[in-house]
């Protein structure tokens, strides 16, 4: 019979528990430990250890790691794409703003929060053109010299401004008693979701100037932002379907035995709780939107992986592949894990005031 | 438009000199161009040394270099050119519909884009070609040299085949050693499994760059397959036509002649060649005949330079990518670019 072993501190009986019960348990652990290290050490090493962060050229590249160096450079060229530089206090005062309304938005005991967020949703997007594309005063900056992460926020965010509500009336259309209402949704949905976003863009950018009276100009960032905003529409109609068809008859049933009328009971009951059901849904159609933006690279439109790209192209740059593209990576990922953390902390606040 | 073409013979047969020049034809390009104030060049997404944007955002390269001629030789002025980026994809369908005036991205002319795509090629300002990189230290100059020397090459592309039939022509043995990916073969290359790598010119000097020691290789300036390229406008309007092809002409004839950014006003005051005051507008009026000013190519050569200039600073030995002339040397020194008189 062997002696009783003294009991080991808290985190070490966990760690055993759960990472060393078992010979296989060990085995498998000291493998992934084992791959992680191979991996990371040479990772790290490129990324920090054996970087190179100062200097203006290829030239003050010498050790082997990352040349940060081209970043540096660029570094504003990615922020703002070929936008005139003494304009671009403007971007950043439309990305402040955006900013401060977010965050004032999302403090729950702003007094009068509704009202506030209507003005914003009003007021920011129409300023948001003008800020950029000026006019009335202010100089104007045509759509093609935007680019970078500006142009991929300014993509992604005005896709979606009209892409969520324009999906929210698709899903109610398809439930719609109404026949012709219904199958316009229906067509509307399938005939976008349907067709690849490549093809889109691609036909939007190419197929409309050749078929438009000439002298009747659409504006290709425009084209490129509806063709996305569409399709991205019917993705959304269909997360927030899923939602409606979660939700119990009886709740539009007992609000009917009521005498509230269509609009009010989809206003006041089914869409608050269709939306809270389907928000996981629709962020992941959100952030694959977010992601998508980088196809209008297809129809010359820098954004910012497209502008990572271009820098590629200045002899002077050449080669520094892994550092655009690691870059660019990064500001994608934290984007959309930002997104995703986000739309985590709305269910969880939503679960707390319903109880649920 | 016929007619306007007929009375213009005609009054060229009978003064036998250039008085038909007050005879313009219709030009709505270049109406458009001088209405905006700026030309709309279609260039490449991005390719080293031919047309990219520098650090500064400026668009820089030999064929964003021929736009700038163009602005300057139209509008007097290099910078009134605006640059549409155009992909691969998209090129033809941006020229077709008019969102630019002309295309100066790297285009390859052939006869079948000819015929079919309703595009016509105004001249040539790169003769691309198919050829090699290789270890200074081995003594390469010729591809001939290259008899019983492996290369690298990724399985199945044209590259591959072109290469191969050469030296089988010409009953050179050579070891060929295929690679899944062209990056496969260009890093084999650089550690040493082969003599050479073969692509084109332009792609292979963007890659020269890449490899660990660049100053280690060079590129061959023989062509092993014919490329050319240089600016494309839409069929129709031939008076635009006519001017994207001599400004062309006249950066090259500007370099045959001596004529350098450096010299253009002392040339033009005293050369004493009567082709030079042609091609600088001293006298001739040759500007007035495409309804240009007469100093249209000495704003060119002024503000942006000669052909050879401009290759220099773009491509050549003043730039990363340090290309020879090689082809894309004058016909009086051995290469291929020749310009028509400017008579």
């Amino acid at each position: 019979m062997k002696a009783a072993r003294p009991p080991l501190p808290g985190w070490l009986a966990t760690l055993r528990q759960r990472l060393f019960a078992t010979p296989v348990d060990v085995a498998v652990s000291f493998l992934c430990v084992y791959v992680v290290w191979r991996i990371s050490l040479p990772l790290v090493d490129w990324l920090l250890v054996e970087a190179n962060w100062r200097g203006t050229s290829r030239e003050d590249c010498t050790s082997a790691g990352a040349c940060w160096v081209f970043i540096r450079a660029r570094f504003a060229q990615f922020m703002y794409g070929q936008y005139p530089v003494p304009e671009r206090w403007r971007v950043d005062l439309l990305g402040a703003l955006a900013v401060c309304a977010a965050a004032a938005l999302s403090w729950r005991r702003l007094p009068r929060r509704r009202e506030a967020a209507i003005a914003a949703l009003v007021i920011l997007p129409p300023l948001g053109i003008w800020l950029l594309s000026g006019g009335l005063g202010l100089g104007i900056v045509e759509t093609r010299e935007w680019g970078g992460l500006t142009l991929t926020l300014f993509l992604a965010i005005y896709a979606g401004l009209i892409a969520i509500p324009l999906g929210i009336l698709l899903a109610l259309g398809r439930r719609s008693r109404l026949p012709m209402i219904r199958f316009a949704s229906i067509v509307f949905i399938e005939f976008w979701r349907g067709v690849p976003i490549i093809t889109v863009i691609f036909l939007a950018s190419l197929l409309l100037p050749l078929i438009m009276p000439t002298g009747f100009n659409v504006d290709r960032l425009a084209r490129a932002v509806i063709g996305l905003a569409f399709v991205i529409a019917a993705y959304m109609a269909e997360a927030v379907r899923g939602g409606l068809q979660a939700l119990p008859d009886g709740q539009v049933e007992a609000a009917q035995a009521l005498g509230l009328g269509y609009w009010r009971i989809t206003r006041l009951i089914v869409l608050p709780q269709a939306l809270r059901i389907a928000l996981p849904a629709m962020t992941n159609e959100f952030i694959a939107l977010f992601k998508n933006t980088t196809l209008v690279l297809i129809v010359s439109i820098f954004d910012l992986l497209g502008i990572a790209q271009a820098a590629l192209a200045d002899p002077a740059w050449v080669g520094m592949n892994m550092e655009a593209y690691v870059f660019a990576g990064a500001i994608y990922w934290f984007a959309c894990f930002g997104l995703s953390q986000w739309s985590r902390l709305q269910e969880k606040r939503l679960q707390a005031a319903y109880g649920r | 438009m016929k007619t306007v073409c007929r009375i213009a013979a005609l009054a060229a047969f009978f003064t036998g000199s250039a008085a038909s020049a007050q005879q313009l034809a219709p030009s709505p390009t270049l109406d458009a161009i001088k209405a905006r104030g700026h030309i709309e060049c279609g260039a490449h997404l991005g390719l080293p040394g031919f047309s990219f944007a520098n650090d500064k955002g400026e668009w820089a390269g030999l064929d964003v270099d021929y736009c700038k001629s163009l602005a300057a030789a139209v509008l007097g002025d290099a910078t009134k050119v605006k640059f549409t980026p155009t992909s691969v994809q998209q090129r033809w369908a941006v020229l077709q519909s008019g969102q630019v005036d002309l295309l100066s991205r790297n285009t390859t002319i052939t006869f079948s884009r000819n015929a079919t795509l309703g595009v016509n090629f105004q001249g040539i300002n790169f003769y691309e070609g198919q050829t090699f990189v290789v270890r200074t230290k081995a003594k390469v100059v010729a591809v001939k040299d290259l008899a019983d020397a492996t290369i690298c090459v990724a399985a199945g592309s044209t590259e591959e085949k072109t290469a191969a039939d050469w030296f089988r022509e010409r009953n050179l043995k050579v070891t060929i050693i295929n690679f899944q990916k062209n990056d496969d073969a260009i890093s084999a290359y650089d550690q040493g499994r082969c003599d050479a790598y073969t692509a084109g010119i332009g792609a292979l000097a963007g890659q020269r760059i890449k490899f660990k020691d660049p100053n280690e290789h060079q590129i061959l300036t023989e062509i092993i397959s014919n490329d050319p390229q240089g600016p494309v406008t839409r069929w129709g309007d031939e008076r635009w036509q006519l001017v994207v092809r001599w400004v062309l002409n006249g950066t090259i004839a500007a370099e045959a002649l001596g004529v350098t950014s450096k010299n253009v006003e002392e040339m033009k005051a005293k050369s004493a060649s009567s082709e030079v005051r042609r091609l600088l507008g001293a006298e001739g009026k040759f500007g007035q005949m495409m309804g240009l000013s007469d100093d249209w190519m000495f704003n060119a050569i002024k503000q942006v330079g000669n052909y050879g200039e401009s290759y220099e600073r773009t491509v050549g030995m003043g730039s990363a990518l340090k290309l020879k002339r090689g082809a894309n040397e004058l016909w009086t020194k051995g290469g291929l670019l020749y310009s028509p008189p400017f008579q």
